[in-house]
């Protein structure tokens, strides 16, 4: 069969399965997307900016599991994406991004919408690839998928020239591929796994820390399982969320930075740490000096050999695929000659039910004003905590991972690596479209969602009927919660002056807009919005304007070193 | 600590700023780096000598393993190794400094490889320490232009780094 670059380009992404493909089109992809126009069986979503694209495609991958796949133009095409490629890289999300290029003699000559994709993309993709012969097309398509998919996942960028997406050549898909550059362990060491079931095994005062990796490895079911047959106390990271069930009395919640008392102080008082494809970033653990403690032995599962002993060094490294470790820990545990010492896990869970007494998640609610944990609360209830919730970043991400408790993985979309502020409306798009029939939210503030609004076009256009829960406090909260605890209330540029009637904007996109000012309208607007069940609704909570997130660790402060309420300031 | 560490990498553009990227990135030390291709000329050899605790040098290991580009990486230090670097020096070469130089350079087995009526040009090769030594050894102000190639390294015996 003889096809066009572009054709090609289209074929393999058949080839591969993907059902969406979200893409804004421009001068250098032209011919991709005339190829585009002449099939029917790869759907084209086209947002308004290339941001949303990358963020709508990513979101899908997080849903889904599947790789997502972005078509940009050379140029500002690329550089609108950096931002989306980048988020995807620091959370480790499956994903291919096909950009256009200048055509190939006009490379390096300053051309009209020329970047050098490839190397603005190096720090942020897992790997990129320039076409320069339409030959090879095809096995690089193959290739970035490949990569993209296996060891731990990532953006794969495959920037083709112009002219390479003219060239006309014999096309066949390849069935396999093998690249000697590229072997991702899969798996773990027996001899290791082995001595970590050991170690699990003794523990007197155990923990289980899970992070996003579980999720992307598939590999939740299985941390259930180990969790629930030892009887440890189990907390997940912001990555990690629906992980291990939030409902479950073994969960302690949410570890790190604005994690529960519980799980930070039972991460620092354990005598053996089981981390389950978490990294131990600085959000997680806060500062690692104070994190060490002497005794305390440290078990990492990771597929990633560079994630173990980075930034923590670890006692028994366990490089693999998730699953297949947990899979055989399982199986070692259940055969263990040495049972779980059930009186010392018992005065540990005595411990750390005193801990919880705490209650570090209790608000003042207020019948004045809107609490934005109450929001969050009420979210859950009338979803009945099994939506699909997307985020953009700050305190009401914050409290959406506090509050809302996820149970299943895959329900908790958000930009944990990057921070990326913008990311939550895109997102909500991408799950919408991968799950129809599910109820998607997106969690945001006035800020975030002024950086991706434009989207609410792309919403109307493809009738993904998302939420909007804008929880506005007419400030970029996080900010000005660090300004009031670190820099003396002085509150530099992070007042949201002449924002815009949100209920109007709406409605101008064609959707629905509310405004809710009163707590007791909570309720019933959400129930009102969710019942719209075929039309966005941007619900604009007017909410408590000096509302922290408790608790908190300071940036550099030792994950113990907890701020929990305004009485701590 | 100083590290050489000798890479196998495909032979494809950009495979080098990836490794140079990925130094930059992460803040870690590049003392020199060489790179040519190898008698398979689909990959590259790369030394680059760097420095850093173990822990930095683990992860430098690591990173550069993950780099897809990257077939082999092998730290030298982990075993016995034999280090050269090539240098060319232009001298000021005049009066009763031209014997002293020559002598020098005979010395440190450095060959004299062009002359003109006021310089020598030198050839020199060995490991970082003798180069160093032989700069030390004439006056530095005769010194006018070094090239040095950064360090080529290789393990002793029967062990090789192959794909």
């Amino acid at each position: 069969m003889r096809l066009t670059g572009a054709e090609i380009a289209i074929q393999c992404l058949v080839e591969e399965g993907v059902p969406y493909v979200f893409g804004y089109p421009g001068g250098a992809v032209l011919h991709i997307y005339d190829a585009l126009f002449n099939q029917d069986k790869l759907r084209h979503i086209l947002v308004r900016h290339e941001q949303a694209a990358l963020h709508a495609a990513d979101a899908y991958a997080r849903a889904t599991g599947k790789p997502g796949v972005a078509l940009v133009t050379s140029g500002p095409g690329v550089t609108n994406a950096i931002t989306g490629i980048a988020t995807a890289y620091m959370d480790s999300i499956p994903m291919v991004i096909i950009s256009g290029q200048v055509p190939t003699p006009a490379i390096g000559l300053d051309t009209f919408q020329e970047v050098d994709t490839v190397g603005i993309t190096r720090p942020c993709v897992k790997h990129n690839f320039l076409v320069k012969n339409v030959d090879d097309l095809a096995s690089t398509m193959k290739k970035a998928f490949y990569v993209a998919t296996s060891g731990r996942p990532g953006p794969v960028l495959v920037d083709i020239p112009k002219d390479i997406s003219q060239h006309i050549t014999e096309y066949s898909y390849p069935k396999t591929v093998s690249m000697r550059s590229y072997n991702p362990v899969i798996k773990g060491h027996s001899g290791q796994i082995k001595k970590a079931v050991q170690m699990l095994m003794e523990a007197k005062r155990p923990m289980i820390y899970v992070g996003g990796g579980a999720i992307l490895g598939d590999a939740t079911q299985l941390v259930t399982k180990l969790v629930r047959d030892l009887g440890y106390p189990c907390t997940n990271t912001l990555m990690g969320l629906g992980a291990y069930p939030a409902t479950d009395p073994q969960f302690v919640g949410m570890l790190g930075m604005h994690g529960t008392y519980e799980a930070n102080l039972a991460m620092q008082h354990c005598d053996v740490l089981l981390a389950v494809g978490a990294r131990f970033d600085d959000r997680v653990i806060g500062n690692p000096q104070h994190f060490f403690v002497e005794g305390r032995r440290i078990i990492h599962i990771d597929i990633d050999p560079s994630s173990i002993s980075k930034r923590v060094r670890v006692d028994v490294p366990i490089v693999g695929n998730i699953a297949d470790v947990l899979n055989e820990m399982v199986k070692l545990v259940e055969e263990s000659p040495v049972a779980v010492d059930q009186l010392a896990l018992k005065q540990w869970w005595q411990q750390i039910n005193t801990w919880r007494e705490r209650q570090c998640l209790k608000y003042a609610n207020s019948t004045e004003v809107i609490k934005p944990q109450y929001v969050i609360e009420k979210l859950y209830e009338v979803t009945q905590g099994d939506a699909i919730i997307t985020s953009d970043v700050g305190q009401h991400q914050m409290w959406a991972a506090q509050y809302y408790k996820f149970d299943k993985p895959r329900r908790w979309l958000n930009s944990g690596g990057l921070g990326t502020m913008g990311f939550g409306l895109p997102a909500a798009m991408g799950a919408q479209l991968a799950f129809p029939d599910m109820t998607v939210a997106c969690v945001t503030g006035e800020a975030s969602i002024q950086m991706c609004i434009q989207e609410l076009s792309t919403c109307k256009q493809y009738h993904l009927p998302v939420k909007v829960v804008n929880l506005n406090n007419r400030y970029l909260g996080m900010v000005r919660q660090w300004q009031e605890i670190l820099h003396g209330n002085r509150y530099s540029e992070s007042y949201m002056d002449a924002l815009p009637d949100f209920v109007k904007l709406a409605e101008s996109y064609g959707h629905v807009g509310m405004r809710i000012e009163n707590p007791a309208d909570v309720e019933g607007a959400l129930k009102e919005a969710f019942a719209l069940k075929d039309r966005v609704v941007f619900l604009d909570f007017l909410t408590d304007q000096t509302e922290n997130v408790f608790p908190m660790v300071k940036a550099g402060a030792g994950l113990t070193e907890m701020l929990l309420g305004a009485e701590d300031l | 600590m100083r590290h050489i560490l000798s890479l196998l990498l495909e032979n494809e553009s950009g495979a080098l700023s990836r490794v140079a990227g990925l130094f930059s990135a992460r803040g870690y030390n590049i003392e020199a780096l060489s790179v040519a291709p190898t008698e398979d000329p689909t990959l590259s050899r790369m030394t680059i000598v760097t420095s850093g605790s173990d822990d930095v040098i683990e992860q430098i290991t690591k990173q550069l393993n993950k780099l897809i580009d990257v077939v082999k990486v092998f730290d030298l230090n982990e075993g016995r190794y034999i280090e050269r670097e090539l240098m060319l020096v232009k001298v000021r070469a005049e009066g009763a400094d031209r014997e002293e130089i020559k002598r020098t350079a005979d010395i440190f087995r450095g060959r004299v490889i062009d002359v003109t009526d006021r310089t020598y040009t030198i050839e020199l090769t060995g490991p970082r320490d003798k180069l160093d030594a032989f700069l030390e050894a004439i006056d530095n102000s005769l010194i006018l232009e070094t090239v040095r190639t950064g360090a080529s390294g290789i393990g002793r015996g029967e062990w090789i780094l192959k794909v």
